[in-house]
Formats: C-alpha cells, sequence, structure tokens
C-alpha cells in the first residue's frame, strides 16, 4: 500500500474530519508561533478571536437559520466585561484614567463588582447568555423569525453603541477603554504574554469548535437543523422550537462574549466602533464568504476577511476596502455556498470519479 | 481614508518631499511608508504597532480623531516611539511618546469664546458630536460662561454622521440664543448648516462659531449656506506670511490648482519640520534624543511662529478668529497677537478650576 493510497484513504474515510482538525491544531499552535513574528502572530491571534465569533454565527445561522446582525453586542458584552475588570486592575482603587478627565468623582456602582476577577470573568459569559435568552424567549415565542431577526438584532447593536456612546464617564464614550497594562500578573504587551495570549484563544476557538460540532451532530444538532428547514412541521410534530432556537442563540452569544474578552488583552482596546452594526455586519459576511452551512467553513471565512483586510491594507491603502468588497462579490457569485461549499464539491467530484 | 485626512497625509507628503530637495535630514533621504487607519481605532493600533515593529520607522505622522489617539497611545508609549498628531482636541492629555502639533482647548476653545464675549455675545447654544471632542469642549465652555456672565441656554449632541437636524434647529431657533458654538464633525454640519439657512436666520443674526469647519469642510458644506459664520483655528490658506505663501503654491502645484489648505493639514505639514529639527538638533533620530531636543524647538510656519514646549510636547500657538467668505476661503479678523503657550489642562485658567 502506498503513501498515496493511505492519504487518500485518510481524505475519504470517516478520519478525514479528525485528520484534518489535527492537521489544523499542528499548524496553529506549533508551526504558526515558531514561524510568525510577534506582531503577525498578534494578528492572527485577532483573526481567531473573530473567528469565535464567527464560529456562533455559523451555529446561528448556518445551522439555526437565525440571521443575526448583532453578534457585536455580545462580543461587546464580553470585551467590556473584561475591560472593566482590567481597567480597575491597572488604576489600583484609585480612578480609571477616562473618568478622571471625564469628571467622574466616584467609582460608579456599576463598575464596582468588576473589580473582582471571578465575577468579570463570569461576567463575560453570563452577561451575553443572558441577554440572547432574554431577547430569544421575548422574540422567538413571537414567531418573529427571518428579517424580522435580523433587523431586531441589527437594531440592538445599533442602540448599544448610542448608549455606550452617550455615557462617557461611565464606558469611556466612544474612545471606549483603552491602555492596559497588566494582565493577570503579566505585563500584556510583553511578547511572551502575546504568545501565550495567541495559544489561549487558539485553543479556546478548538475547544469551541469541537464543543459546537459535538451539538451539531447530536439530536439537538438535528433538531435544529429540521427548525431550520421547517419550522412548522418541528412544531407539528410535538416540539418547541422557540426553546431550540433561543437556546442555541445563547450558545452564539456566550462564544462571542468570550471572544470579546479574549479580544481584549490581545488588541488592547474595546470600543463602541467594534460592535457596532458595520463589525458585526462583517462578521456574517466572513461566514458567508467561508460557508455558512459548515462550521469549519465559519471560521475560515473569518480568518481569510480579517488576513484580507491586513493584506490588502497595507499594500494599497488607497483601495484596499474596494478590493475587501470585491472579495465578498467575487466568492458569492462563484460560490454561493462559500469557500466551504466549494471545496465540498471538490471532494464529492473526487470521490464520484474514484 | 477620510477626505480630511487625506488632505493631512499629503501636506506631510510634500513636507518630506520638500525636506529630501533640501538634502534630508542628517544627510538621509526620508522614505515615507503610509498606512491607513480606515477610521477604525483598533487599525490604528494595528497600524502603529506594524510601521514600529516592522518597518521600524523613525518616527509616526498621523491620526485623527481624539479615539484613534488614544487607540494609538499605549502602543506609543510601550513601544517607546514617538507619534506626531496635527489635529486639534479636547486636551487633558500629555503623553510623553506624543507631539501635539494642532491646538488645545486654550489655543482654540477659549480665544473662541473670548471672541463671543468682545462682541457682547452673552446667551449661548451648544451643538456637538457626541464623541469625546464635543463633550469635553463643552464643559469647558460651561465652566467660562458661569465665571464670564454668560448663560448657556441649551446643550445637545447627536451621533457621530447623523444628517437630521430640523428637530435641533428648531429648538435653537425658539431658545434664541446669542451665538451657537458648533463641535459637530463631518457630514453633520453639511446638515445642520442648510437647516439652519433654511429658517432665514441670518449669520448677522446669529452667528455659529465652529471649530472642526475649515476651508475643505466648507467645500463640502455649500459656501451659501455657511458664509458669513465663523471658525475658530491657528491657521487658514488667507494668513498672510511668507511661509504659507510658499505652502498654498507648493501644495497646489503638486496637487492640483483648485485644492485648498487648512489648518490640521497645516498642523501636519508643521509636524514633519519640527520633528527634523528636532533630530537635526539631536544629530540622531533615536527617539529619546530627539525628545530632548525639541523642547524649545521653533520655526516660522505658514501659520506664524511656533514653538515646542519641552514640558508638555504641545506647541506654542497664534489663535485665530475668522469669518467664512463668499470664495470659499476663511479671512480672518481677530488673533491672539502672539503665539499662546499651550496648557492642555488649563492649569493657568482659575474658572476651569473644577474640571480637572
Amino acid at each position: 500500500m502506498t503513501a498515496l493510497t493511505v492519504s487518500r484513504r485518510v481524505l475519504s474515510g470517516r478520519w478525514q474530519g479528525p485528520a484534518a482538525f489535527t492537521a489544523v491544531a499542528v499548524l496553529a499552535l506549533v508551526v504558526a508561533p515558531l514561524l510568525l513574528e510577534p506582531f503577525r502572530l498578534g494578528l492572527l491571534a485577532k483573526y481567531l478571536c473573530y473567528a469565535i465569533v464567527a464560529l456562533g454565527i455559523g451555529l446561528a445561522w448556518g445551522q439555526g437559520g437565525m440571521l443575526t446582525l448583532g453578534q457585536g453586542v455580545f462580543f461587546g458584552l464580553g470585551g467590556y466585561a473584561m475591560g472593566m475588570y482590567l481597567k480597575l486592575n491597572d488604576a489600583g482603587g484609585d480612578l480609571p484614567d477616562f473618568m478622571v478627565w471625564s469628571g467622574v468623582e466616584k467609582l460608579p456602582a456599576l463598575w464596582k463588582p468588576f473589580g473582582n476577577p471571578v465575577f468579570a470573568l463570569a461576567m463575560v459569559v453570563v452577561l451575553p447568555v443572558a441577554v440572547a435568552l432574554l431577547l430569544g424567549t421575548l422574540v422567538f415565542r413571537q414567531r418573529v423569525r427571518g428579517a424580522y431577526f435580523a433587523i431586531l438584532t441589527q437594531a440592538l447593536a445599533a442602540a448599544l453603541v448610542i448608549l455606550l456612546v452617550g455615557q462617557q464617564g461611565l464606558t469611556g464614550g466612544t474612545n471606549g477603554l483603552t491602555n492596559f497594562f497588566d494582565f493577570f500578573g503579566r505585563d500584556v504587551a510583553a511578547d511572551e504574554t502575546q504568545r501565550g495570549l495567541y495559544l489561549l484563544v487558539a485553543v479556546v476557538l478548538g475547544a469551541l469548535y469541537l464543543g459546537a460540532r459535538q451539538l451539531v451532530r447530536s439530536r439537538f444538532g438535528r433538531l435544529l437543523l429540521a427548525v431550520r428547514d421547517g419550522e412548522d412541521r418541528v412544531r407539528f410534530l410535538g416540539y418547541d422550537p422557540a426553546t431550540v432556537k433561543t437556546l442555541t442563540f445563547a450558545v452564539s452569544a456566550g462564544m462571542a462574549g468570550i471572544a470579546g474578552a479574549l479580544f481584549v488583552p490581545v488588541v488592547g482596546i474595546i470600543s463602541p466602533a467594534l460592535l457596532g452594526v458595520v463589525p458585526s455586519l462583517e462578521l456574517v459576511v466572513a461566514v458567508a464568504v467561508g460557508g455558512r452551512f459548515a462550521l469549519a467553513g465559519a471560521v475560515l471565512g473569518a480568518v481569510v476577511m480579517g488576513y484580507a483586510r491586513t493584506y490588502f491594507s497595507e499594500e494599497l491603502p488607497d483601495a484596499w476596502l474596494y478590493l475587501q468588497g470585491a472579495l465578498f462579490v467575487l466568492v458569492m457569485t462563484l460560490a454561493p455556498k462559500g469557500i466551504a461549499g466549494l471545496a465540498a464539491n471538490v471532494v464529492r467530484r473526487r470521490e464520484a470519479r474514484a | 481614508m477620510a477626505i480630511s485626512e487625506v488632505t493631512v497625509r499629503d501636506a506631510e507628503l510634500l513636507a518630506i518631499d520638500e525636506i529630501n530637495a533640501a538634502g534630508g535630514v542628517l544627510g538621509k533621504k526620508l522614505e515615507p511608508v503610509v498606512e491607513d487607519g480606515a477610521s477604525d481605532w483598533p487599525t490604528f493600533a494595528e497600524k502603529a504597532t506594524k510601521l514600529i515593529a516592522q518597518d521600524k520607522v523613525a518616527t509616526v505622522f498621523g491620526g485623527w480623531t481624539s479615539a484613534s489617539r488614544k487607540a494609538m497611545l499605549p502602543v506609543f508609549e510601550k513601544r517607546k516611539a514617538l507619534l506626531w498628531y496635527p489635529v486639534q482636541y479636547e486636551g487633558l492629555e500629555s503623553s510623553p511618546y506624543i507631539f501635539y502639533t494642532g491646538a488645545t482647548t486654550n489655543q482654540q476653545i477659549v480665544p473662541g469664546l473670548d471672541y463671543l464675549k468682545e462682541k457682547g455675545k452673552k446667551k449661548l447654544f451648544l451643538v456637538g458630536s457626541d464623541y469625546v471632542f464635543p463633550r469635553t469642549a463643552n464643559k469647558i465652555i460651561k465652566a467660562y460662561a458661569a465665571a464670564n456672565g454668560m448663560e448657556v441656554l441649551g446643550e445637545e449632541y447627536t451621533p457621530l454622521g447623523h444628517t437630521e437636524y430640523s428637530t435641533l434647529v428648531n429648538k435653537i431657533v425658539e431658545a434664541k440664543p446669542d451665538a451657537v458654538f458648533n463641535t459637530l464633525n463631518g457630514d453633520s454640519n453639511v446638515a445642520f448648516f442648510k437647516q439652519l439657512k433654511s429658517t432665514g436666520i441670518s449669520a448677522d443674526q446669529m452667528p455659529v462659531m465652529s471649530v472642526s469647519v475649515a476651508e475643505e469642510e466648507v467645500k463640502g458644506i455649500g459656501v451659501d449656506n455657511v458664509a458669513g459664520h465663523l471658525v475658530a483655528w491657528n491657521y487658514y490658506q488667507t494668513t498672510d506670511t511668507p511661509a504659507n505663501e510658499k505652502f498654498v503654491a507648493a501644495f497646489k502645484a503638486k496637487y492640483g490648482a483648485d485644492k485648498v489648505t487648512s489648518d490640521p493639514m497645516e498642523a501636519g505639514y508643521n509636524a514633519v519640520y519640527l520633528w527634523a529639527e528636532a533630530a537635526k538638533k539631536a544629530g540622531t533620530t533615536e527617539v529619546e534624543a530627539v525628545k530632548k531636543a525639541a523642547g524649545g524647538v521653533s520655526l516660522d510656519r505658514p501659520e506664524g511662529k511656533v514653538t515646542i514646549d519641552g514640558d508638555n510636547q504641545h506647541v506654542y500657538k497664534t489663535a485665530r478668529i475668522g469669518v467664512v467668505q463668499q470664495d470659499g476661503q476663511i479671512k480672518e479678523v481677530w488673533n491672539s497677537g502672539e503665539p499662546i503657550k499651550p496648557d492642555p489642562y488649563l492649569r493657568t485658567y482659575p474658572w476651569a478650576g473644577g474640571l480637572v
């Protein structure tokens, strides 16, 4: 048996998925940190943060048919929870810097509990999940779906931005929270800290991906697909589609919250501009490019679009936005199911030939 | 890159060309690396990191909004690199790794208020976009008003990019202020001034003092809508200095006769010259040496004499109040006579005691 037939068997057999996952894991955890200089590794960590959000969108939209245009809200809640803790930790008992120049004299009550790292880290997940559960319960029970749900989530993103910008003394306004020094006892800007953070992001992404994949393959996942493709039929069969959708939406929100919390030490800022309508849409676009029907496609899309953004903007500072847009149009025209859909076609064709 | 930012970049590239034509700095030619912050704060931080870590540049000129500067500040402080920030801003900052070549509040907002007070405008209405600069500016304006017997009739904010101003303009008309202090940003000014014009109230009856409307913006707003209103800056295309004659001519020769020059452009243009001068004085482009040498560097620039204050790394600047003319240019009607010492924390103004 030649190596070629072995590899073909691996690629087409039931080991295909785990083999690919292991290959990507080795690339991400071993090869990338060895090859990339710290600045590039930091950028990759940022793309992987977005990939975590994209994974959630892939789950909610690709698997569950809920087009959520407001994942930035959950990303922001997680990010601000982390940012508030880091800010208080840096201030060491004093007021955070932006409060001083915003004329705030006493630490607002809302901020106080975030000085506790355990509370803050819990809030990273609890806040987004709670908001998603509340919204999901209100909305899906009323059988709001499709474009109406999409518009609602988008409005939520717009509203949160206005709220954050308006409360400058409480939130840092448009500037957001920046200028962090200490991340759990380490200098957040140091190369070793950033390398560790990159590995953390990669591991979290991998774990969440496996979890999401397990969810999709479970009975719950099949029910979710059924809700996506025929919600009324599922209801007539005696299931409650609202619960299925609400839970999935909450899971995707929790993922976005975790991504936001990781993003803050990696990039060093959380601000309203990162969680409004445009960034939320950009993530949905990334998922569409990668292929929304495959979880791996969503992750891939976020990394590809993130890299494209950096690459185009460095090479062509004047025209990069057009190129980014062109890339989206091109992928959507040639491969409506995204890169993952394209890849699946190739594999299917090869199998048909074999 | 937004339009206003492109013009600042062009002015900076012009300065680099001119310096290179004159032999460069310390015997070396300057080579620009251009990056786009995309009006997105983390991108500003990302690009700043790239310029420092990967391109290993000697110094960085750039930034537009306060938020972009705040996002870049930790990058420059942690990597001990140098940023030259060319835009007027809300003060209350003095990073050891940033030089501020635009006005701080006591070189723009406060002179603007002095002028209104001198003209007997006692009742003000404040209009601004909802972000840090207008909110901080209005806090200063309210403190000033309270100490100078002026009255603030209203204070309204609209989201950045907002373009619906009928309600707000009606509110202003009903409040009947003597003058409006305008800190709106960008396109909002177009809608605001159009709406205001449609009420039929003239600039003589109720002038609007703007601090973010320069020659470039006047073109966008439409001269008819904004002519006769007041602006506060440190430089106009019409400013009468030999250095400005040269600057305007060189800019038009390079980028086209229809181009205008404006305050942030001039501040960016100056920044390159100030850095070059400091590097020459230091005998190296090494950051700490340049910082040390920069204090006291003084040059005759298009806006007049500018001098770097070594303590807070801001620049002495002459305040100038202007009126927008029918041809789109701005005519100076008042200036501070001499460059004003920068005071980003307003420590020398007793009425500002409660602010910081």
